[in-house]
């Protein structure tokens, strides 16, 4: 990894003072031949022996390798023809200027690609942010690589020693001025557009009828892999991840006493930089959203926690689903249990099957259609639906049910959808009640289950064993 | 009902009737004082259809309850036949229920009130498993005060009794939406009372307002947990309501205007609505409501005149009206009053009358029949006397505790009202004992009087001698008057039924036993802290058959053989 950047840079560094040291040709032999090495093999094995773990994706990182590859081609052809021309017709001034844009785009692009590239492996190394600096990875690989850093979501200035080292005319300034931003898009591909995307931006930026005037934010995008990574602080000697630098604090007293001093428990204090440093806002990676910095009517997200929220409810699979309805579905788990608070609790019903979140809906519903009677949850009703049974057999037939369920269940663990036979099996509850016969029950329940009704001795208690014995033979069948 | 059907049985067949009244004295006679008749009766009673039979024992019951019993005895026809008559049951205990059903299947009202505990298997067994042929012939039933039964008890009662109209479930404070629900599938219900029922919420409400759409009287009193919802819904689906009762409940601005819209409400009562304000009465449409009658708005607290002047251009026909503990009364709002012009009730109980207020009823409710004043502040002789001079059609006055009023008043208003029926003015301190006897002078119509710690004395109760209508007495602490003066209530009073001496400390036995001799129709007699009063008080008034209230607290000299009577 250090290696490669070492090599990116001291590559750049190179075509760059070939471009502008135009008179001086240099045999561009050694560089096509030191391309290939780079190109694949240091993401093809540090991600795999790093991070065996993390979710990237060979395939696209292959495709933009190649991309690069393609990308230096044509800059090589370029200036190969540069040389050549410079070499015959000795120095056409007006014709190497007429290039010389184009060149400065093509390697503006090859940087991005290059960058974006990296820094999507970068936070899969569960460490840094893709938008710290190449320089800062150049300078400090051996942290980043190393479970040692913290994650650092802001976007780090250019250091002027990196600066001086790519000699970078005015076109590149303007172009790390885009990265502090967060301005590179893995999706921007097109070569001579990056410049004016750029511009363009900036006036959307402008455009926008955000609350803060586009300039007194700094605007940070974080990478997909980076939201989705589920620690954000990492112990240093141990690797172990946490979600609050106060658990990684207290998990680091455990590594010495050097991290039980009260000084190394407080929480740190904010930097002196920070607090005139700009306000910070947030852009959604998905291109096309609305929170994305290339959105027409863009509007930023205003912390960490609210980009991490947003990108998981839009433009993530919503895994977690409700267990009592078993119909909406939630990306993030909170969600899910506000969700599951008043699922089913609040359900108002009416007679006719129709259900309400709120009270309001139903009786307005009840009024519009004759006929329509609120109806109670299910509980109540079942108590009070064996009212037509004998008094004395009342005792009886409310608990049967609740054997009757429980033998249900495991019979039912058999089958793929416990959920839906439970259901079944409360509808016909009622009926069963009323005619508190537990024989024709019995009868009518096995089918229903789809085992073999085993007929029961008529004695009640007999059954959920009996169920229980067939469903354990139905396991060994 | 056992009257009313018996007067459609007269209907039907006028030419029987006179025969069953000379056959009924002769056969009540015979048979109530013969519990063992000869065999020799029973053919004549075969004879006689059942119609006629059970006018003759209409007869017997109100000459003497027990005499059924000696008859049914008699014979098993006897037995058969009074089975076949009873309409009402009234058991004493809910375990006799079942029993009680299986002996009189034609039975209509069944009265639960005296059994305390009604468990649900006791309805349940009862109404289910008794006369399982026939559903059960009961169209009333009364568990207001029963306690113990839940939903299953109410849901037994639904399907058995398909002809139920009238269903009084009050003070169930345990039953809920659940109980609820099962009374909603009483199609026919036309009565219901579910006050007191706590757990009550706007489903409960809803299932009974969708169930039962023939409802004509509903009575949702103390239902704290219904709210506009259900009362709307309510409004939308019994249509046929005329009386209803929301007091205390959550009723607010938003469904008060529906409930008045029902197309054929007579009464509403709203006692203790805090949810009523300004705004609800203001939001009505102008005569929204033309057939309302009677509105009670007693003791909601956040109305005042504004709201009561603007609410009474929606209500144009008007009879009754109580404004009770609501809000001070104006002469601005006493004078919207002259949009209802049909007024014959005012009840302003406990308010403040403001400078010229009475003076404004009497200019504007003219066709006044009844107005209660009791316990109003500002109320004083100028205005009194001014109203009461105009009020001509008064018959009845309430001015207790209108401690300003002096005999200017009383000689102004017994002068204007000689046809007066009732007054009440307990507590008017001022009034004195010479101004007292000009009531009894010119008031010869009364029939209640509340003179009740008054100046009164014998005079006075002479003077009173003449109202020979007098139903009701009280004159509770009234220290001047005397065995004398009740001699003469005893002697011209004759259809007294209620009398209250409360305290009067000058009283001794000889005017009671003047009072028991004098007034057989005595039903209720006070005589608490009359402390001269002893036993042979008590042994005169055991005279007085239908004396069911006797109050002798603090009554030193009495003894258990005056109670033994």
């Amino acid at each position: 990894m250090d290696l490669s950047q070492n090599h990116i840079h001291n590559q750049f560094a190179a075509n760059l003072y070939y471009q502008f040291g135009s008179d001086n040709p240099f045999p561009s032999m050694g560089t096509q031949q030191q391309f290939p090495p780079f190109t694949s093999p240091p993401f093809d094995a540090s991600p795999s022996t790093n991070i065996p773990h993390m979710d990237w994706n060979p395939a696209t990182m292959l495709d933009n390798l190649t991309f690069i590859e393609e990308k230096i081609r044509q800059v090589k052809d370029v200036i190969r023809t540069m040389v050549d021309s410079g070499g015959q017709l000795s120095c056409h001034q007006g014709e190497l200027a007429q290039k010389q844009p184009v060149v400065n785009a093509d390697l503006t692009c090859l940087i991005v690609q290059l960058i974006s590239t990296a820094g999507s492996l970068l936070p899969s190394l569960k460490n840094s942010s893709f938008l710290s600096h190449p320089a800062a990875g150049h300078m400090d690989m051996a942290n980043h690589v190393g479970p040692s850093s913290g994650l650092v979501p802001n976007a780090m200035t250019v250091s002027e020693e990196n600066k001086e080292d790519m000699c970078s005319p005015e076109d590149y300034e303007e172009l790390f001025k885009g990265w502090t931003d967060g301005a590179i898009e893995e999706g921007i591909e097109i070569d001579n557009v990056l410049v004016e995307e750029q511009d363009m931006k900036d006036g959307d930026e402008g455009i926008d009828g955000e609350n803060l005037p586009p300039g007194s934010y700094e605007l940070l995008q974080l990478e997909k892999d980076e939201i989705l990574a589920p620690h954000t602080h990492f112990c240093s000697i141990c690797g172990k991840g946490f979600k609050r630098d106060a658990n990684l604090r207290m998990h680091m007293r455990g590594h010495g006493d050097e991290y039980k001093s009260p000084a190394a428990l407080a929480k740190p204090p904010r930097d002196a930089s920070a607090e005139h440093e700009l306000v910070k806002r947030y852009s959604c990676p998905s291109v096309g959203c609305k929170r994305n910095k290339l959105h027409k009517n863009f509007q930023p997200l205003k912390t960490i926690l609210c980009v991490k929220n947003h990108y998981k409810r839009s433009h993530c699979e919503k895994s977690y689903t409700c267990s009592r309805c078993h119909t909406k579905k939630f990306s993030i788990m909170a969600d899910l249990k506000t969700h599951e608070k008043h699922c089913g609790r609040d359900k108002w019903l009416c007679s006719c099957g129709t259900s309400f979140s709120r009270k309001d809906k139903l009786f307005a519903h009840v009024a519009l259609f004759q006929g329509h009677t609120p109806a109670l949850p299910p509980e109540e009703p079942k108590t009070c639906s064996d009212q037509s049974s004998h008094a004395g057999s009342h005792q009886e037939s409310t608990k049967v049910p609740n054997s009757m369920g429980s033998s249900f269940m495991w019979g039912a663990s058999s089958g793929d959808n416990n959920a839906l036979d439970i259901k079944g099996f409360d509808g016909c509850n009622d009926d069963f009640l009323s005619t508190a016969n537990f024989g024709s029950f019995n009868l009518s329940f096995g089918p229903a289950d789809g085992f073999t009704g085993e007929p029961s001795g008529g004695s009640f208690s007999m059954l959920p064993s009996e169920h229980f014995q067939s469903a354990q033979k139905k396991g060994q069948n | 009902m056992a009257a009313a059907a018996s007067h459609q049985q007269q209907h039907r067949h006028p030419k029987r009737r006179r025969l069953a009244l000379s056959l009924s004295l002769s056969l009540s006679l015979s048979l109530s004082f013969s519990p063992s008749p000869a065999p020799a009766a029973a053919p004549p009673l075969d004879t006689l259809a059942d119609e006629l039979l059970f006018l003759v024992l209409d007869r017997v019951a109100q000459a003497d309850p027990r005499a059924l019993k000696s008859f049914a005895l008699a014979s098993r026809a006897c037995h058969a036949a009074e089975s076949r008559h009873r309409r009402t049951l009234r058991p004493l205990r809910a375990d006799l229920l079942p029993a009680a059903l299986a002996r009189y299947p034609c039975a209509t009202h069944l009265d639960l009130s005296l059994c305390a505990r009604v468990p649900d298997a006791a309805l349940a067994s009862a109404l289910v498993s008794g006369p399982s042929s026939c559903p059960s012939a009961l169209r009333a039933v009364d568990l207001s005060r029963s306690r113990g039964f839940g939903a299953a008890g109410v849901a037994a009662l639904a399907p058995s009794c398909p002809g139920l109209a009238d269903l009084d479930l009050s003070n169930g404070v345990d039953l809920g939406d659940a109980a609820a629900a099962e009374v909603a599938r009483a199609k026919g219900l036309r009565r219901l009372s579910l006050a007191r029922w706590k757990p009550l919420t706007d489903m409960g409400v809803g299932c009974v307002a969708v169930g039962c759409a023939e409802l004509r009287e509903l009575s949702l009193k103390w239902c704290l947990g219904v709210s506009d919802l259900g009362i709307q819904l309510l409004a939308l689906k019994c249509r046929k309501l005329t009386r209803l009762d929301l007091s205390y409940t959550m009723i607010t601005k938003d469904s008060f205007p529906a409930i008045t819209k029902l197309p054929n409400l007579q009464q509403l009562t709203l006692v203790g609505c805090i949810g009523i304000d300004d705004d609800a009465l203001g939001s009505l449409d102008k005569e929204c409501s033309k057939s309302l009658q009677v509105l009670d708005m007693s003791q909601c607290q956040n109305i005042t005149d504004v709201g009561v002047s603007s609410m009474l251009k929606s209500v144009p026909n008007l009879l009754e009206l109580d404004l009770s503990y609501c809000c001070p009364v104006t002469p601005s709002m006493v004078r919207s009053l002259q949009k209802i012009p049909k007024l014959r009730t005012l009840k302003l109980e406990g308010c403040k009358f403001m400078t010229d207020g009475l003076k404004a009823i009497g200019t504007s409710c003219v066709s006044l029949r009844e107005l209660s004043l009791s316990k109003c502040s500002g109320v004083t002789d100028t205005e009194l006397s001014f109203a009461v001079s105009r009020l001509k059609n008064l018959l009845k006055l309430d001015i207790t505790c209108c401690r300003n009023i002096t005999d200017v008043s009383l000689a102004a208003l017994t002068s204007s009202f000689t046809s007066l029926i009732s007054l009440r003015m307990e507590s008017c301190s001022r009034v004195s004992s010479g101004a007292l006897q000009l009531i009894g002078k010119h008031c010869s119509h009364l029939e209640e009087l509340d003179l009740t710690d008054s100046d009164l004395d014998d005079e006075g109760l002479k003077a009173l001698a003449r109202c020979s209508e007098l139903l009701g007495l009280k004159i509770g602490i009234c220290l001047k008057i005397s065995d004398e003066g009740l001699t003469h209530i005893g002697r011209s009073c004759p259809k007294l039924r209620d009398i209250d001496l409360y305290r009067c400390g000058g009283l001794s036995d000889d005017g009671i036993i003047q009072i028991a001799q004098g007034c057989p129709m005595l039903e209720s007699i006070n005589l608490s802290y009359c402390t001269e009063i002893t036993d042979r008080s008590l042994i005169s008034l055991s005279k007085c058959a239908k004396l069911n209230t006797l109050e002798i607290r603090g009554c030193p000299r009495v003894s258990s053989i005056g109670l033994s009577k």
